[in-house]
């Protein structure tokens, strides 16, 4: 039975990662800290073109954390920079509200971290990379 | 009555004190403790029945607050053993204690070039203070390193005492590992060489019988919400030849003898401080968690802190005995229950600590998980954190049970992915 929190594909996100690793020359790159609870992301995008080409992440955090990571390199990869900013918005603002509204983009596997509003301390931790994502796009 | 593995189970009569623990698996003291209701009764009388400052009125209600104020100072001087209750100064906790200490002792003793050893197993309020007095000042500090066990390696006492340093800033128990640090050993050799040796008791005070003259140190902080008391007060004990050395830290009302207009002295003012302790306590204290800590004191002397110490040694057999059965789970800090307090940090199958903090809390047990402000410790661990229980007075071995299920419980979501 899947974990309402703990879904499958989380847990197999955080335990075995696609796209983990840094890139050599990212156009892009930040690095987020939770200062709470230690949680460190450090995200490397290659942009050409205003296009995301590739989206890497390294790191150490809980399975949220780092599933919230690995399924943000995966669904950033091919979007452009503004499709990204507005995926990135959607998803905050549909993760964040009590009783979420429909997403006006498809938010796809990043739905299974909707559990995570049961459990408000562990918002941050399924925010962290894409905070992380914001600030790298702004910094460069 | 429920079965128990050992005779404390007359410890179940005090968690009537605690209505918080009728429903919850509390295993979180390390971080506060719970309060019991004579401890809450005393705080809330002091605003029920009127509320008055100290050291200020003359009208009777405020005397009779002031003399319980002060009551309380010499009930804690009794607690730790103090020579005085004027070495005994009122702060907002442990951090607040140990800022007041590197910042008043520290500027005026420490030079550049003075060496301060530093554990690595201390909370960050007894390392940054230090790290920053010592960026200051020009001063250097010497890391002291730990066993793999988790114990203080004694094999670089050469080192660190080879440096005659000025300070020894340690923690009497390490509030991951539960580590008691062996202060009678250690002190005699620190004081050969003439180092001041200033112990954060945080977790320390509210679990072992304390006697401050015997453990030869000369400063210990500590806090009340770590011992059955309010949070916002607690404690700075140091000897009274250096507090009376040692200039005043916050300014304001109640730390003065006089302040005269003048027009030879500096700014036009002749200032005169006030007598240990008040020249270290400007500005209304916390009078309502004074009160609170004095019935904190009260309710521990009630028990005896002997036997609190009994109960957690007992506790801490249970618990290795019942959690080492759990498979996958590892255990930090001495093996000896005798050798730690009622702190007990472990790892199961690399479940990340939040996420197995996040499932036990869902089962209604209560722990910390986390680096535990202890992030030097953790990194040389090359750890991110661990999950921690920790036990008081009113844990029970009923309590370690529900934390044994809820951890095999926990195992189970994450079987197949660790």
């Amino acid at each position: 039975m899947d974990d309402d929190l703990y879904r499958a594909i989380i847990l197999e996100h955080s335990s075995n990662p696609p796209h983990r690793g840094r890139l050599e020359a990212p156009t892009h790159h930040d690095e987020g800290i939770n200062p709470s609870c230690g949680d460190e992301v450090e995200l490397f995008f290659r942009v050409e073109d205003n296009v995301i080409e590739e989206a890497t992440f390294e790191g150490v955090g809980c399975s949220i954390c780092l599933a919230s990571a690995s399924m943000l390199t995966r669904a950033l990869r091919g979007k452009s920079v503004n499709e990204a900013k507005e995926f990135y918005q959607a998803f905050k603002s549909w993760i964040t509200v009590r009783e979420p509204k429909p997403s006006p983009v498809d938010l796809d596997e990043l739905e299974a971290l909707g559990g995570v509003r049961k459990y408000p301390v562990r918002l941050k931790c399924a925010l962290l990379a894409w905070e992380t994502f914001s600030t790298a796009m702004s910094k460069n | 009555m429920s079965k128990s593995p050992t005779p404390s189970l007359s410890f179940e009569r005090f968690r009537h004190d605690f209505p918080f623990l009728e429903n919850t698996i509390f295993l979180d003291s390390a971080a506060t403790s719970q309060m019991p209701l004579p401890v809450c009764r005393a705080m809330s009388e002091h605003y029920q029945l009127g509320a008055s400052n100290v050291h200020r009125g003359v009208y009777a209600w405020s005397e009779r607050a002031t003399d319980r104020f002060e009551q309380t100072r010499a009930k804690v001087a009794a607690f730790i053993k103090a020579q005085s209750e004027r070495e005994c100064l009122f702060t907002s906790g442990t951090t607040d204690a140990i800022n007041l200490l590197a910042t008043s002792w520290g500027e005026s003793n420490i030079k550049a070039g003075d060496a301060i050893v530093v554990s690595l197993m201390e909370h960050h309020s007894n390392m940054l203070p230090w790290t920053q007095l010592a960026e200051r000042q020009g001063a250097e500090v010497l890391w002291w390193g730990l066993t793999p066990e988790g114990e203080l390696d004694l094999e670089q006492l050469p080192r660190l005492l080879g440096r005659r340093p000025k300070l020894l800033a340690l923690t009497w128990v390490s509030n991951v590992l539960g580590t008691i640090n062996p202060l009678e050993r250690i002190v005699p050799a620190f004081k050969e060489q003439g180092t001041v040796i200033a112990i954060d008791g945080a977790q320390g005070v509210p679990h072992l019988a304390c006697d401050v003259g015997a453990l030869g140190v000369d400063f210990l902080s500590f806090s009340a919400h770590k011992m059955c008391g309010p949070t916002g007060i607690g404690v700075l004990w140091g000897k009274q030849e250096h507090l009376e050395a040692m200039p005043p830290y916050r300014f304001g009302g109640s730390m003065i003898l006089s302040v005269r207009p003048e027009t030879q002295a500096p700014q036009g003012l002749r200032v005169r401080w006030a007598e240990l302790p008040h020249k270290f306590e400007g500005g209304t204290p916390n009078i309502s968690g004074v009160h609170g800590l004095g019935a904190a004191i009260d309710y521990l002397q009630s028990i005896g802190m002997e036997n609190i110490r009994a109960h957690e040694i007992e506790l801490n057999r249970y618990a290795h005995e019942r959690l080492s059965e759990i498979e996958g789970l590892t255990l930090f800090g001495p093996s000896q229950p005798e050798r730690r307090s009622g702190v007990l940090s472990f790892d199961l199958k690399g479940i990340h600590p939040h996420d197995l903090a996040t499932l036990l809390g869902r089962e209604g047990v209560c722990v910390r998980a986390g680096h535990h402000c202890c992030q030097p410790l953790m990194r040389h661990w090359r750890r991110q954190g661990t999950t921690r229980a920790s036990f008081y007075l009113y844990t029970t071995p009923g309590d370690i049970d529900a934390l044994a299920s809820a951890l095999e419980k926990a195992a189970s979501v994450f079987e197949g992915f660790c």
